[in-house]
């Protein structure tokens, strides 16, 4: 790629200070990315989360950011001051979260918080934003977006929430979207309508987009390249089409400790942790 | 037929979450129900439990009609593993504890050598015996949750989503202790699942739920040739096989 890359991550680090010891929760995770969707794979603890949420400034106090490059279109972002991120997140990056419930504010209509997030990022009146929620609630696919404007979150069901959660995040027209799990709490139908949203979205629009699950036979076949982390560093870079001659024993492992409907096993692989992965090999 | 359920129906304040639902399980077999959010599968499996008060229909439990309320016998036969191995350990209680507990209810022998048996079978061994929940990992805990539903010596487990909290390699690892344990000691499993690949896996004979009623039961084998006749089994099927943006296209809004 010619153009200056979206993002730049080199050796990111990010290590949590606990009363009793460190934790390094990321060790060492470099990352360059364009247009494209790229995907963060691992298992619980694996850092996966974690490198989503540094690249947002989103790390608790408690955690310390380190990196030789950390960039978003050629802006450094160590050492950001609060508003800094402020003109950023939202605005030009933004996240969708696992969970519509914990993330949607209960005591606001669905359409009422997106206006309000366009409002903090745009100069516009209320009927301007009432218009933008309206046409970004029709992007996401919701058939009635006059009845689910006035509807509040407990009124909607997981599937609608999370449209609505990405309608949100949308409709500043970020560059890049971090969506951490974003159809984890779905079921598997809801799931594939609210991936197909993504997907046209960010191909329509051109943005960057940053998936982070557990799930990598999705991710794969949802983004173009595919990290898969463990123990907080990233141990294989796929592309998602060449998923299936992945080298690395963790990843194989994860592939095939999965039930497969398309083959009976009688017993599944388990997967045997090499101490040496966690260096990285 | 070890239990069999006949036009099993739960009403919610006007909601019908199950609505005559029939199905019976064979000794020895493990019988799946799968479904999504709010198909009743859940639902079906607490009223089995003697978890809900209101159903309606019958249930019959080797050879014997179920009361609304269940007494200590059933529940030295029938023992339910619950989704969430975070809720359902006491946080202020050993495992040691957590095992004694129904030992003590139903009045059992030989109280330590079971406690430290059932451990070992679940693969957690004596080390663990005075860990608390906040010491444990999630698979650990569902572990202890198979041990303590296990340590009664039931025939039947009820099993409500027992991996859907745990990552895969760990979800492999307790699907592969669950099918040990249910041949080593002949155990009838009911287990419910939204996921239908998992399901597949543990169980010869599965229902597909939606909306409270069951639309196909079918053999796995058959599930795994194709020969799924129902279109939500169909659609259900398709959506398991992974993203695919032109079938995502094919779904209609469900609003």
């Amino acid at each position: 790629m010619m153009e200056k890359p979206l993002v730049a991550i080199e050796d990111l680090h990010v290590t949590f200070r606990t009363r009793t010891r460190d934790v390094a929760a990321v060790r060492g995770v470099s990352l360059t990315m364009g247009k494209e969707k790229i995907g963060i794979v691992g298992e619980s603890g694996s850092g996966k989360s974690v490198t989503g949420r540094a690249l947002l400034g989103l790390t608790p106090p408690t955690g310390e950011v380190r990196a030789k490059r950390l960039e978003f279109d050629g802006q450094d972002l160590r050492g950001l001051d609060p508003a800094g991120w402020r003109h950023l997140r939202g605005r030009r990056m933004a996240m969708v979260m696992q969970d519509p419930k914990f993330s949607l504010n209960p005591v606001m209509t669905v359409g009422q918080q997106i206006g309000e997030a366009y409002r903090t990022h745009v100069k516009a009146g209320r009927a301007e934003a009432r218009d933008k929620a309206l046409a970004v609630l029709e992007a996401v696919r919701i058939r009635d977006p006059g009845r689910v404007y006035d509807l509040y979150p407990h009124e909607v069901s997981g599937g609608m929430g999370q449209r609505a959660m990405i309608a949100m995040m949308l409709v500043a027209e970020p560059d890049l979207l971090i969506a951490d799990e974003p159809t984890s709490a779905l079921d598997v139908t809801v799931q594939m309508q609210v991936l197909a949203i993504l997907d046209e979205l960010v191909s329509r629009r051109g943005m960057g987009l940053i998936f982070v699950s557990h799930d990598l036979d999705l991710v794969a076949a949802f983004c173009d390249r595919v990290l898969v982390m463990y123990g907080g560093r990233v141990v294989e870079t796929l592309k998602a089409s060449e998923l299936a001659g992945a080298k690395h024993p963790y990843t194989r492992g994860l592939l095939d400790c999965v039930p497969r409907l398309d083959r009976a096993q009688r017993e599944l692989a388990v997967l045997t942790r090499d101490p040496a992965w966690l260096d990285g090999r | 037929m070890i239990l069999s359920a006949e036009n099993l129906g739960v009403e919610f304040t006007g909601l019908k979450a199950v609505d005559g639902a029939s199905f019976s399980v064979a000794r020895g077999e493990s019988y799946g129900l799968v479904g999504e959010s709010g198909s009743g599968k859940s639902t079906v499996l607490r009223a089995l439990a003697g978890l809900i008060g209101n159903w309606t229909g019958t249930i019959r439990f080797d050879g014997r009609e179920l009361a609304h309320d269940r007494d200590r016998g059933f529940y030295a036969r029938v023992q339910m593993v619950f989704q969430d191995p975070y809720g359902s350990l006491h946080p202020r209680q050993t495992v040691d504890r957590a095992l004694a507990e129904p030992l003590a209810i139903h009045n059992m022998d030989r109280r330590e050598a079971r406690i430290e048996k059932a451990l070992e079978e679940v693969g957690l061994g004596h080390g663990f015996r005075f860990r608390y929940p906040h010491q444990l990992s999630g698979g650990q805990r569902q572990r202890v949750a198979i041990a303590r539903a296990l340590i009664v010596e039931p025939e039947m487990l009820l099993l409500d989503e027992p991996t859907s909290a745990l990552d895969v390699s760990i979800q492999a690892e307790v699907l592969n202790l669950l099918d040990a344990l249910r041949r080593a000691h002949n155990l009838t499993f009911v287990m419910v699942s939204h996921n239908l690949a998992v399901v597949a896996h543990m169980c010869a004979r599965l229902a597909v739920m939606n909306r409270g009623k069951i639309v196909e039961e079918m053999d796995t084998d058959a599930l795994r040739r194709g020969e799924a006749k129902d279109p939500y089994t169909r659609r259900l099927m398709a959506a398991s096989r992974g993203y695919d943006r032109k079938l995502a296209e094919s779904f209609k809004t469900l609003d």
